[in-house]
């Protein structure tokens, strides 16, 4: 079915996206295959004024495999920014090279003051701690692949959900569906925002909880929890030994298709040794930002009939 | 219709209650939350340089308010921007335009849907505290009871009581 909002539009706020828009993008990921010829002559600016590894490297080979050209940079300092231009006018340079423009920013709001700048479509790859769409859509891509759906599923974010834009992010996504639970773990000073929790009135349910009990969960998508939030370095250590999964822990609480997510990078909060069981599926997620970011691009390029 | 609403309506009804001059000609602001008066005059820019007359009066006892304040202020026509700073502090305000003593147009003052460069975005990280890019703010109004903003840019929910005006 045709959807005339497609072409040109911006991604920037999960906020923004419907169930419909969802399962647009999850549709289109899941049947896009390499097409050098799907976006041939076009032009990808990718503008990273701030480090990413998987983000920038997902988005580069999602353009590369449908045929796309990419320009860009991946560090502030070899910018005009750094000489003291403003991120409008860089924006404005670069929607006259390119027919779609990647941006990751630290500051928060970047990516929108962006997208109302620019004539091309902007896709917002993480603007400071506020949003990173394009990975809730690969989160929620990853969830259904293994899982088969999103509808009815018991799911536990545990770690950082306080200042993790990823778990407020995909929070905010599943009130869009039906019939979900979630189990919020995490230490009293890391509880998710109360802005987030008040979506979730009335559409998902959840508990928030200290402990790390995992039983009953579908998906467990696991957060780092940063050091430097805590003002007291014996408050850390007590908290951070208290949520890294371990095989033992995921043998003895979770069952064999239960799946464990982690947006990455991961420090300690996942044992290496879980990575060779069959609910650790990170780095399949993370292999996933490739099909999701060319569904976006073929999407925002081309819309849902563009061959 | 006097201009003699509020406080003078008091002052009528017995010896040794507040009594508020009128004023010939200007905007009488009526109904501000008590306590609020000195922040919209802040918001009108109303300091010692003023020469026309300004009458402030706090406290005023009030049927719907429990307390208010009122502020008169002569040959002062308030624009729309000003009005909307001024609707952020006080949601209930009424705005009386007075022409020889007599009020002869009444408003009340109603919160816009989009709120352009009238507050400071409380986080500190959102881009419209960047001073490189000195972008105005923009606000949208998710909730006027309790007021409840969301940022244009950041997205952050913003409650009534975090609110800071750009003056």
């Amino acid at each position: 079915m045709s959807d005339a909002r497609w072409p040109g539009r911006d991604v920037i706020s999960i906020r923004e996206f419907s169930r419909r828009d969802i399962e647009t993008v999850l549709r289109e990921a899941q049947r896009i295959r390499p097409n050098p010829d799907l976006l041939r002559g076009r032009v990808m600016a990718s503008l990273f004024f701030e480090p990413s590894t998987r983000t920038q490297l997902s988005f580069a080979s999602a353009c590369e495999r449908l045929g796309a050209g990419v320009i860009g940079f991946s560090d502030v300092q070899s910018t005009s920014q750094a000489k003291g231009e403003t991120l409008a006018d860089t924006i404005r340079m670069a929607e006259r090279y390119a027919d779609v423009i990647v941006i990751r920013h630290r500051w928060e709001g970047s990516a929108r003051l962006a997208a109302d700048v620019a004539g091309v479509p902007v896709i917002n790859a993480g603007d400071g701690a506020n949003q990173h769409p394009t990975q809730t859509l690969l989160d929620l891509f990853t969830i259904r692949q293994y899982l088969g759906r999103i509808d009815g599923l018991r799911i536990g974010l545990v770690g950082d959900l306080r200042f993790g834009r990823t778990v407020h992010s995909l929070a905010t996504a599943l009130t869009r569906f039906e019939d979900v639970s979630l189990r919020l773990i995490s230490p009293p000073n890391l509880r998710m925002p109360e802005s987030v929790l008040r979506e979730l009135e009335g559409r998902v349910d959840y508990q928030e909880q200290e402990a790390l009990e995992l039983e009953g969960l579908d998906v467990v998508y696991v957060t780092r929890i940063q050091k430097e939030r805590f003002p007291d370095i014996e408050e850390y250590e007590k908290v951070k030994g208290a949520y890294v999964i371990t095989p033992p822990i995921v043998r003895e609480q979770l069952r064999e298709d239960a799946v464990i997510l982690h947006p990455l990078p991961r420090v300690d909060e996942i044992h290496p040794d879980v990575d060779g069981l069959p609910q650790a599926k990170y780095f399949e997620q993370a292999g996933n930002g490739v099909p999701v970011r060319m569904a976006l691009l073929k999407l925002v390029l081309l819309g849902e009939d563009g061959r | 219709m006097s201009e003699s609403g509020g406080a003078n309506a008091n002052a009528k009804k017995g010896a040794g209650e507040l009594k508020v001059s009128k004023i010939r000609r200007g905007t009488v602001i009526d109904h501000i939350p008590a306590g609020m008066a000195p922040a919209v005059l802040r918001v009108l820019g109303i300091d010692r340089g003023v020469s026309d007359i300004v009458v402030m009066a706090m406290n005023v006892r009030s049927r719907s308010l429990g307390r208010k304040d009122i502020v008169k202020i002569e040959n002062r026509v308030i624009d729309e921007e000003t009005l909307q700073r001024i609707a952020i502090i006080a949601p209930e305000a009424t705005i009386n335009i007075v022409e020889e003593y007599q009020i002869i147009k009444k408003d009340r003052i109603s919160l816009p849907r989009e709120l352009h460069g009238v507050l400071k975005c409380p986080n500190r990280y959102c881009i419209t505290n960047d001073p490189q890019e000195g972008v105005p703010t923009l606000f949208l109004c998710e909730r006027e009871k309790p007021l409840e903003l969301r940022c244009h840019y950041c997205e952050g929910l913003v409650r009534g009581e975090q609110v800071e005006l750009i003056l």
